[in-house]
């Protein structure tokens, strides 16, 4: 095969995984289930995204890693909570305009509420550790702890029942395979804040200068960009997503606690190291893969779900020591 | 420095470090309005660590950096850059992952791109209109050059600060390149220039700043010591025109 | 510009490597005068250094040394047990991260691997000190091979990415400890039962002195203690020979030492493994105490959150801030519950107010006590105390 032959496999290759992934996975599953737990994996692999897309943005932008990020989450799923309660009336009616009306309101709050602490986080917190990475490890660990603490003093020590709404109870039949109602609500949800990332990303300005800001932040300033105010917004959209993500997480599980971020730690880790840091489109695919493998994986072999993700993990390193799409040099 | 032309630029005793290492052991020197001044120096003499150190990359431990009359020296770097001094690094700074279409975009006002600017830039570089939607990291040395000075000239400014430009190029594109700083000085825009290529810098260069050793050791005009080789051999060591 | 740099760099981390000067970043060793040579060899010329510290860590000394007669009761001599064991497992991590610069989050596998060693043997039939000494050293072999695949990993990847691996590895070792039932005992984990002297019911001497039993518990204690002073002691020495040195240059800039001719790889591979065997024999006498041994036990990610916690309140790059951070936190975690619920029961009335001062809430006082600590006094406690100023 020629040279250039060969560079144009190694470009598209790693965005042949995922399909190759879930091709290969039909033959083993049997087309009935397959179907169901390709949706599963995809709504599990963007719900993923959305928490890991801001961490991201994050460390690529500002070689900030935030280990206190599953906080955000957390803290999303719980406003969650406390604002769907007051309006049962409407989760309850069999009207999928209310039931989507209340989600809409607890998406937004979630988000609302994330983001803000987010902001006082970035304050407080980040601020005194940008470019001292060992800092950053140790602070944030201590935040999230903290964190995680005070949520059990506000809203007590036992889970929480986050129930879904009357009309995305249940599921819908395709054939011979069922998908759960809520599942593609949340698929919805999920691809349209993608899309809007995306959007943002490459048509705005400023969007335009995050992605500037990831390859290299000295010349971004040097091009008379601050691009601290930049970060501090990026920071909060990215706890906002965070926030969203535990929202859908918890409805999805129909409980909420307050570890219910870690559980997501390793998973999005690993989605950061297989996507490459800094790159939203890394993130993506690689949030797809995990969440494809988790399922496929946990119908075939259990026990060995979160395992699987890992050795994923492992075998991308070895192809890529950095990831499937890695930014800049400093990182 | 000299007495004609004022200072646009202007460094007085600035002392630079990197970590607890002293590299910039009082810098003084400027860089008149309207004229190509030549810092040069051998490797390691601080000409770098001047240019990051103007442009607030570095903060200047002591001393003074004077900008039209204003102290830069504790300012953050994107407001120095917002007073209308542009910086071509070393290593171009490119955004390899965003097409030249957006490197240049990021250079422009909010209002995007101005059509008469945009023409400018490419009659100087007309290899950027080719690449026009390709990602910048794709460009090969020479062009990315070309863009990264591209970008420092869309816009107008007052002082631009460019770092061995003509490193790693091969003649052609160094005349190139040649011709556009030719063209900025016809239209009197300040420009403080790092090079190695003395032959670029008699070409170019009004006035000269020899730096050795984190100090100025000679400031002067270009033609003066272009035809001094003794001179030019004491401030450069080897007679730099050997350095083609 | 990156020959300036490197330059500058050069001669910063070249004092590093030449010897401490006055410019050097690193504490230099101090001489401790009128102190018989013997003892200076002991600490390997790396006495804590200040009167404060000094006297702080000889009380320490004797507290733990006289632990059972102090402090009589099971659950005392299980906190000076636990504190002896911290010792070790912070001070292994503290070489890491303290002296070389290595975040790694995998340091609790290799607690968790000494101990199943332990755990497995002595679980299937292979009793006495045979069973003891085989797992511990089954842990420590098993350990050293996993930490010299990690160290090498160290050299294909960057810093960050490094952490985060051996935090998925980390993961990892805990879902095989959960699922392997057959082997591990699986999320119950494994109860044994010691060697004969170590037994509760065994007697070393009939009758009690000064007061005390002298049961297996306290052997077991002082097998414990004297294991744990012994390996911090050794510790000591590496930290101060020429391979400690590199290490510190190593954390100051690699690709200086990498230039000087030292393979930073394998020093960082030494230095991982090394610690992982320390780790892990720290682990096997975590067995020992507990009889038990199981996922929660020595593998989860709070283990490694207070590992952290003791190092930074204690101080990196110390090693003795290894042993004020264990006895900080470990009697935090004892007996600040019981303070938290002497004070929730006085202000039962406010609801949020007894809920933050509720007994199970002592790691929140902690993580701020943390959050606290990391940014006024990142030196920590030893590290403050020995600074020049």
């Amino acid at each position: 095969m020629s040279r250039d032959r060969l560079k144009q496999l190694q470009r598209w290759a790693p965005y042949a995984l995922t399909p190759l992934v879930v091709i290969a996975a039909l033959p083993a599953i049997g087309l009935g289930p397959w179907v169901t737990l390709t949706v599963a994996g995809l709504t599990m692999g963007i719900m993923l995204f959305m928490v890991a897309s801001g961490l991201t943005l994050i460390f690529g932008l500002m070689d900030v890693l935030n280990f206190a990020h599953a906080a955000f989450v957390a803290v999303g799923a719980y406003v969650a909570v406390s604002v769907l309660q007051p309006l049962a009336g409407w989760t309850n009616e069999m009207s999928l305009t209310l039931n989507l009306a209340a989600l809409l309101v607890a998406l937004i709050s979630a988000a609302v509420a994330s983001g803000a602490l987010g902001f006082v986080f970035e304050r407080v917190i980040i601020r005194q550790v940008y470019g001292a990475p060992l800092r950053q490890i140790l602070i944030t660990i201590g935040a999230l702890t903290v964190i995680e603490q005070l949520i059990i003093v506000v809203w007590g020590p036992q889970a929480i029942p986050l129930p879904k709404p009357a009309m995305l109870r249940g599921s819908v039949f395709i054939g011979s395979s069922s998908i759960e109602t809520y599942r593609l609500f949340a698929l919805c949800v999920g691809l349209a804040v993608a899309a809007a990332m995306h959007l943002f990303l490459t048509r705005t300005r400023l969007g335009l200068v995050v992605r500037a800001g990831v390859e290299d932040r000295e010349m971004i300033q040097s091009l008379g960009y601050n691009i601290r105010r930049v970060f501090i917004g990026v920071f909060m959209a990215g706890t906002a997503l965070a926030g969203m993500g535990g929202m859908m997480w918890g409805q999805y599980q129909a409980v909420v606690s307050s570890q219910i971020g870690d559980s997501m730690t390793i998973l999005v880790f690993i989605i950061l190291i297989i996507g490459g840091l800094g790159s939203v489109g890394g993130c993506f695919i690689g949030a797809i893969l995990v969440g494809l493998t988790s399922n496929y994986v946990g119908f075939l072999a259990p026990k060995m779900a979160l395992g699987s993700n890992i050795l994923l993990m492992a075998l991308i390193l070895l192809w890529q020591p950095r990831g499937l799409f890695p930014i800049a040099e400093q990182h | 420095m000299t007495d004609a032309g004022e200072a646009l630029l202007r460094l007085e005793g600035v002392y630079t470090n990197i970590g607890r290492y002293r590299i910039l052991h009082g810098v003084d020197f400027a860089a008149r309005r309207g004229r190509v001044t030549m810092l040069l120096g051998r490797n390691g003499a601080g000409k770098t660590t001047t240019l990051r150190t103007i442009m607030g990359l570095w903060k200047a431990r002591l001393g003074k950096v004077i900008f039209d009359g204003q102290s830069i020296a504790a300012k953050e770097t994107p407001h120095i850059a917002r007073l209308g001094i542009a910086y071509v690094p070393e290593n171009m700074g490119i955004f390899g992952k965003l097409t030249v279409r957006e490197n240049m975009l990021l250079a422009t006002e909010r209002r995007g791109f101005v059509q008469q600017h945009l023409d400018r830039v490419l009659e100087s570089f007309p290899a950027l209109k080719v690449k026009w939607e390709s990602p910048a990291g794709s460009l090969s040395g020479g062009q990315k050059q070309m863009l990264a000075i591209g970008r420092a000239i869309i816009e107008q400014r007052r002082l631009l600060l460019i770092d061995e430009p003509t490193k790693g190029l091969s003649p052609a594109m160094v005349d190139q390149l040649v011709a556009a700083l030719l063209r900025l000085k016809r239209e009197h825009t300040t420009v403080l220039l790092v090079e190695q290529n003395f032959r670029v810098a008699e070409a170019v260069g009004d006035d000269v700043a020899v730096m050795d050793e984190g100090r100025i050791i000679h400031t002067g005009d270009m033609a003066a010591l272009s035809t001094n080789h003794a001179l030019q051999h004491r401030l450069l060591g080897l007679s730099m025109a050997d350095s083609l | 510009m990156a020959g300036q740099i490197n330059q500058a760099i050069e001669r910063a981390a070249g004092a590093a490597l030449t010897g401490p000067t006055t410019d050097a970043p690193l504490s230099a060793p101090r001489r401790f005068p009128r102190i018989g040579s013997w003892l200076s060899w002991i600490v390997s010329d790396d006495p804590p250094g200040r009167v404060l510290l000094n006297i702080t860590l000889l009380v320490i000394l004797a507290a733990l040394l006289f632990a059972p007669f102090l402090f009589p009761g099971t659950k005392a001599l299980g906190v000076a047990s636990r504190i002896c064991i911290f010792v070790i497992l912070c001070a292994s991590y503290d070489l890491m991260l303290g002296f070389t610069g290595i975040v790694s989050f995998a340091h609790t596998m290799f607690f968790g691997i000494g101990a199943y060693g332990v755990a497995i043997m002595l679980a299937n039939g292979w009793v006495g000190w045979t069973g003891v000494i085989l797992g511990a050293a089954a842990g420590a072999a098993v350990s050293l091979v996993i930490a010299a695949v990690i160290g090498l990993l160290s050299l294909r990847l960057r810093a960050i990415f490094f952490s985060m691996i051996t935090l998925a590895v980390a993961s990892f070792a805990q879902i095989v400890a959960e699922q392997w039932r057959d082997l591990t005992g699986g999320e119950d984990g494994l109860t044994f039962s010691a060697p004969a002297i170590l037994k509760p019911g065994f007697r070393l001497f009939h009758d009690p002195v000064m007061g005390v039993i002298v049961n297996g518990r306290v052997i077991t204690y002082y097998i414990t203690f004297a294991v744990a002073l012994v390996l911090f002691l050794i510790m000591l020495r590496i930290v101060n020979s020429p391979f400690g040195l590199v290490l510190r240059a190593i954390r100051e800039n690699e690709f200086r030492v990498e230039a000087m001719g030292y393979r930073v790889v394998a020093y960082r591979t030494l230095v991982c493994v090394f610690s992982a065997v320390m780790a892990s024999l720290a682990g096997a006498l975590m067995a020992l105490v507990l009889g038990y041994n199981g996922p929660d036990a020595t593998l989860s990610f709070s283990l490694m959150i207070d590992i952290l916690l003791m190092i930074v309140i204690g101080g990196m790059g110390t090693l003795y801030g290894a042993i004020v951070g264990a006895i900080v936190v470990v009697l935090a975690e004892y007996y600040l519950q019981n303070a938290l619920g002497a004070m929730s029961g006085a202000i039962s009335g406010m609801p949020v107010m007894s809920a933050l001062f509720h007994p199970d809430r002592w790691l929140l006082w902690l993580g701020i006590l943390f959050v606290l600590i990391v940014t006024f006094l990142p030196q920590g406690i030893v590290g403050r105390l020995r600074r020049r100023r």
